[in-house]
């Protein structure tokens, strides 16, 4: 009896296992365009008070309008494409996720980049974020330090189309002093030190935008900007609309 | 004395007749691969994902226990029919069930931090500890089945489960000193496997032939297949990932796996919190991942102070603007490089406290030329041990200790510590540093900032209370805190600072472009300048705390901020139930990232463990109603086995959490005491079955005096203890065991005595509800270790005591055992 048992529970779970695969990917391109207004349209609900934290009454129209045209379900892998427009963080493979909606809402729009601006990110991924924001600046200059994720990423955003931006792989902490300076700096990897190149590679009245937190886990953006005479100053601030006193205090 | 026999089926006992003399060492040896197996996955499980998690996944997995009791009820007949190949059989599975649940379990793709966002982790969860139950039910099919088969031997049958199982941990943990834990679990498989084939009796050449091709068997598994999968998400794996990573050394030990990377193609640039003033950039780095997380590094260093210069940057080098050649305490060594910047400083002297042997030995010997043999210089001297229990042993003073970033920004960050006891930033602790400085000494204190504020006030408001408690008059003039754009730093002087010293700090401040966070007589609008927070600023609760009515923050913050101390050594837990109505709504921002998730996963892990325990108690019973005892009756005695389960569970906890400052490790921990109690509480079932048999008046009678002493032992043990442990904590090692496991002794032996003796009496009344008793055991062991913690964080260890005192003696108290056979023998007649 008890074989027969953990024979039944071998079979529950190997079906259990193979159940994620099973249900993905199955929308096809006008169900993924509603669900992304759908998505935009709940966004523009959440970030309605968050004016207050960022000094600015709402996000740009040029980052909703972004956000609505870039298909976000090409930028995830296959098994998770029905969750493409959740607004939540995806795992897109070696330990990397693809940040929550939400968030590349506020970091793009925290950028205050514009159609002249030329923008260099660190960390691609899976290029979600670099697509987002060549719908808005001139050019995306984009690293991705894990090789696979780079090619992916580079492979991808030329099938869909996205000419104005430049991928490379490699080590971000010495920037991309090429195509420097830069209007603004997007610092999406991990990192304990904020590189010494990068700030001197970001333009006087640049802006760079770092999400602080780990995987799954975005915690607060910092935003450092870099006044006329070369020096920085950062702003913390918390995605999230939420004051840790009580109001009687 | 009432007869056994009358309630069996088949002529019962007396026709199956007494157990073989292979019953008691073939139970103690499955029992100790049981709890030896438990202590493997929690060591490889918190490898594979985050300790916290382990814990709950391993919990869960024992109600392995508690579905045994069902099982049993269920085929009792069959079993007492056929009891050889029952325990046997049962051994041999649990055997040859390990490996391939474990293999599986650890190919689970449970992935624990997204679990706020996806709930079909839980899904992934609960087949987790599914997979890992299945061993455990085995093992506790062979002890509650020799219980139930041999209701007039239980109480030795326990003794030597216990025993057995505390013969277990001993033994594996010292197996991992020199193997590595998935090797070890192999040899726990064996032990399985050769607990079946010596059970089985009387013994035949089949049965030793089929062991010894189980045993090959498993010996010849791939030691690759048994390696932890170490989830992507941790630090490890994904530095692997990049470009030119490749793992330079590796080890497993009791301590943890410690994995040196080194990538010469891109190298490692860790400097927390640097100032954004700076240019210089670090030299190269070897990166030092302890179970694939929490990394320090190794700085390459030839001698010249040159390539140093980063260290000058850091927020943890304000002290060294405040003292000239200064004797230093680091705790938390690691790699080095606080020890590095010390000596970059022209320190005096260093001494390094770090807790992982094989850390030391890492810079020493793995990387002694790249490290610039720092731990070998004549002014640098490295102590392997527990930071508080090296301060208790020796009585040095130091013009600095410097505490440094000890857990990773991530582990920090995604709360996954908030479960983890940390004597470092309690109350107690900043008192001991404080005794251990010069007059004009200074502790200090670097943590990662996190928003909203709370690691920073906690640390504030322990540094506040440990001032007062030691007869400082203003401790707000004996305070610092500076902020950067990532970590805040505490500095704590012994004497008031001096307005030169406030000058350097400020100084120091501003060449960084670091905010002054807490200076005595700043001005508001010195604080929140360069790396700018939108209000309550950390100087507007730093004032609130240290000039204010504190208590009134600390009540009104919506995290809990309040000082950590020994008795709840919670320091990375802010949890407060009133923030969750609030974050849950704010859930699509995101905030759900707020709430420090390890207590809520415990929480979870209980809400699931409590219905499965529920059902796990009923089930039996309806198995069992055609017995016709009363619903009253059943209730009482179910009661009296769940409130011993529980008490036990939480007496062991709370040693255990008071034997880590002591023992100098969570792992000597871990051996000394569920060792020492499972041996002595093993002894003293076994001594209740002697007094038993040769009284014949020992029964249920003698639970109250018995609980009596337990609860009055616990008690003592509460108060007496810590000064026990003050005196023992400068003996050298093995005497300060040996005190240790003494201490516990009579409380564990007399701890051992409640549940056979309730076995004695249901084996009169009821011998067919002794599985279910079983089953409600190990339910209750389950719950048990799942609430102690959270009582731990509220209440704290010292009230978990006092509980578990409590639950003893209304076990005692529960009036039952007056139906069936034997007369009534309540406890208070």
């Amino acid at each position: 009896m008890l074989i027969q048992s953990a024979i039944r529970i071998g079979a529950i779970a190997l079906a259990t296992l193979l159940l994620p695969a099973q249900v993905s990917g199955r929308n096809n391109e006008a169900e993924y365009t509603e669900m992304r207004r759908e998505m935009v349209s709940d966004l523009k609900r959440y970030t309605r008070r968050f004016g207050d934290e960022s000094g600015s009454p709402t996000l740009s129209d040029d980052v909703w309008a972004s956000l609505e045209t870039v298909p976000r379900h090409h930028f995830v892998p296959a098994n998770e494409q029905d969750y493409a427009y959740e607004n939540r963080p995806l795992p897109i493979g070696y330990g990397q996720t693809i940040s929550q909606p939400y968030i590349v809402a506020l970091m793009t729009d925290l950028a205050r980049a514009d159609k002249d601006d030329v923008v260099l990110e660190i960390g691609t991924g899976s290029g979600y974020q670099a697509a987002v924001f060549s719908r808005i600046a001139r050019h995306v200059y984009t690293m991705e330090i894990v090789e696979p994720l780079a090619e992916a990423a580079e492979e991808r955003l030329r099938k869909l189309g996205y000419t104005n931006i430049t991928t490379r792989s490699g080590d971000g902490y010495y920037g991309w002093p090429e195509h420097a300076p830069y209007d603004v700096i997007l610092v999406t990897a991990a990192s304990t030190s904020i590189p010494p190149p990068l700030i001197t590679q970001l333009k006087p009245g640049g802006r760079m935008v770092i999400p602080v937190g780990e995987v799954f886990f975005t915690q607060q953006l910092l935003l450092l900007e870099k006044d006329a005479e070369g020096k920085v100053t950062t702003q913390h601030i918390l995605p999230v609309r939420f004051v840790p006193l009580t109001g009687e205090h | 004395m009432a007869t056994i026999s009358g309630e069996w089926p088949h002529g019962g006992p007396d026709r199956i007749g007494p157990p073989t003399g292979g019953l008691y060492p073939g139970i103690g040896l499955i029992s100790a691969a049981a709890l030896g197996y438990e202590i493997l996955l929690m060591r490889l499980f918190s490898i594979a994902h985050w300790q916290h998690f382990a814990y709950i996944i391993i919990s869960l997995a024992l109600l392995g226990y508690g579905v045994s009791g069902t099982l049993i009820t269920l085929v009792r007949e069959r079993t007492a029919m056929r009891p050889v190949v029952w325990l046997s059989a049962n051994a041999l599975l649990f055997g040859m069930t390990l490996l391939p649940g474990y293999v599986l379990a650890m190919r689970v793709p449970f992935n624990g931090l997204e679990i706020v966002w996806n709930l079909d982790q839980i899904g992934w969860l609960a087949l987790l500890y599914s997979l890992l139950a299945i061993p455990f039910l085995c093992a506790a099919n062979c002890v509650g089945g020799a219980l139930a088969i041999y209701p007039a031997h239980a109480p030795r049958v326990y003794g030597w489960d216990l025993a057995g199982a505390g013969m277990g941990v001993i033994a594996v943990v010292a197996a991992m000193v020199w193997f590595p834990p998935q090797w070890a679990l192999k040899g726990v498989a064996i032990a399985g496997i050769a607990a079946g084939a010596y059970l089985w009796r009387p013994w035949r050449p089949g049965i030793g032939a089929t062991g010894v091709v189980l045993c090959v068997g498993i010996s010849l598994v791939p030691g690759m297949w048994l390696s932890p999968v170490v989830s992507e998400f941790k630090s490890l794996p994904r530095t692997l990932n990049i470009k030119g990573a490749n793992i330079g050394f590796e080890s497993f030990s009791p301590w943890g796996m410690l994995t040196a990377v080194e990538n010469p193609e891109i190298p490692f640039r860790h400097a927390p919190g640097m100032s954004l003033a700076t240019v210089n950039e670090p030299p190269a780095q070897v990166a030092v991942f302890t179970d694939g997380d929490g990394m320090t590094t190794i700085t390459r260093y030839d001698g010249s102070r040159e390539p140093l210069r980063h260290l000058e940057q850091l927020p943890s080098s304000l002290p060294y603007a405040l003292l000239d050649k200064p004797d230093v305490l680091v705790l938390g060594a690691g790699g080095g490089t606080d020890v590095l910047q010390a000596l970059f400083y022209d320190a005096r002297h260093v001494d390094a406290v770090e807790l992982n042997p094989r850390m030391s030995e890492l810079v020493r010997y793995g990387y002694r030329e790249f490290s610039g043999r720092i731990y070998e210089r004549p002014d640098v001297k490295v102590h392997i041990a527990e930071a508080r229990a090296f301060l208790r042993e020796n009585e040095r003073r130091y013009d600095l200790i410097q505490i440094a970033l000890l857990d990773s920004f991530g582990s920090s960050s995604s709360g996954t510590r908030a479960l983890d006891e940390n004597y470092l930033y309690t109350v107690e602790a900043f008192q001991d540093y404080l005794w251990h400085l010069n007059d004009h000494g200074i502790v200090a204190v670097t943590r990662w900032l996190k928003l909203p504020q709370r690691d920073s006030l906690k640390l504030i408001a322990t540094a506040r209370a440990a001032l007062e408690e030691t007869g400082a008059s203003f401790p707000e003039s004996h305070l610092a805190v500076i902020r950067g754009w990532q970590t805040v730093t505490l500095l704590i002087s012994r004497r008031p600072w001096l307005t030169s010293d406030l000058e350097r700090i400020r100084h120091f401040a501003d060449t960084r472009r670091f905010d002054l966070a807490w200076l005595p007589g700043m001005r508001a609008e010195e604080a929140n300048r360069y790396n700018r927070i939108s209000r309550p600023t950390l100087h507007d609760n730093a004032r609130a705390l240290l000039e204010g009515n504190a208590e009134s923050l600390l009540g009104a913050y919506k995290f809990d901020i309040s000082p950590s101390t020994d008795d709840r050594p919670y320091f990375s837990n802010f949890f407060r139930w009133r923030l969750l109505p609030e974050l849950l709504e704010l859930r699509e921002q995101g905030a759900l990232v707020l709430l420090d998730s390890g207590y809520l996963v415990l929480v979870a892990a209980l809400a699931q463990a409590i219905p499965l325990a529920i059902v796990l108690i009923l089930l039996p019973l309806l198995l069992l109603h055609r017995r016709q005892r009363s619903g009253v009756e059943n209730v009482r005695t179910g009661l009296y086995f769940l409130l011993l389960g529980l008490a036990f569970m939480f007496i062991e906890m709370a040693y255990l959490q008071r034997f880590v400052m002591y023992t100098g490790h969570p792992v000597f921990a871990a051996a000394s005491v569920l060792g020492s109690f499972l041996v002595f509480a093993g002894l003293g079932s076994v001594t209740a079955s002697r007094l038993h048999a040769a009284t014949a008046e020992l029964g249920i009678s003698a639970i109250v005096p018995v609980a009596s002493v337990i609860a009055l032992l616990g008690l003592i043990d509460a108060a007496v203890l810590p000064w026990l442990f003050t005196i023992g904590m400068s003996a050298p090692f093995g005497i300060k065991l040996l005190i240790g496991v003494l201490a516990v002794s009579p409380l564990a032996f007399a701890m051992g005595m409640p549940f056979p003796l309730g076995m004695i009496r249901l084996a009169e009344v009821s011998p067919d509800f002794i599985p279910w008793a079983w089953g409600i055991n190990g339910c209750a062991s389950v719950l048990g270790t799942l609430a102690a913690p959270l009582l731990a964080i509220h209440l704290g260890f010292n009230t978990v005591i006092v509980v578990a005192a409590a639950l003893y003696m209304a076990a005692a108290l529960v009036p039952w055992g007056r139906f069936q056979n034997g007369p009534a023998v309540h406890p208070t007649s």
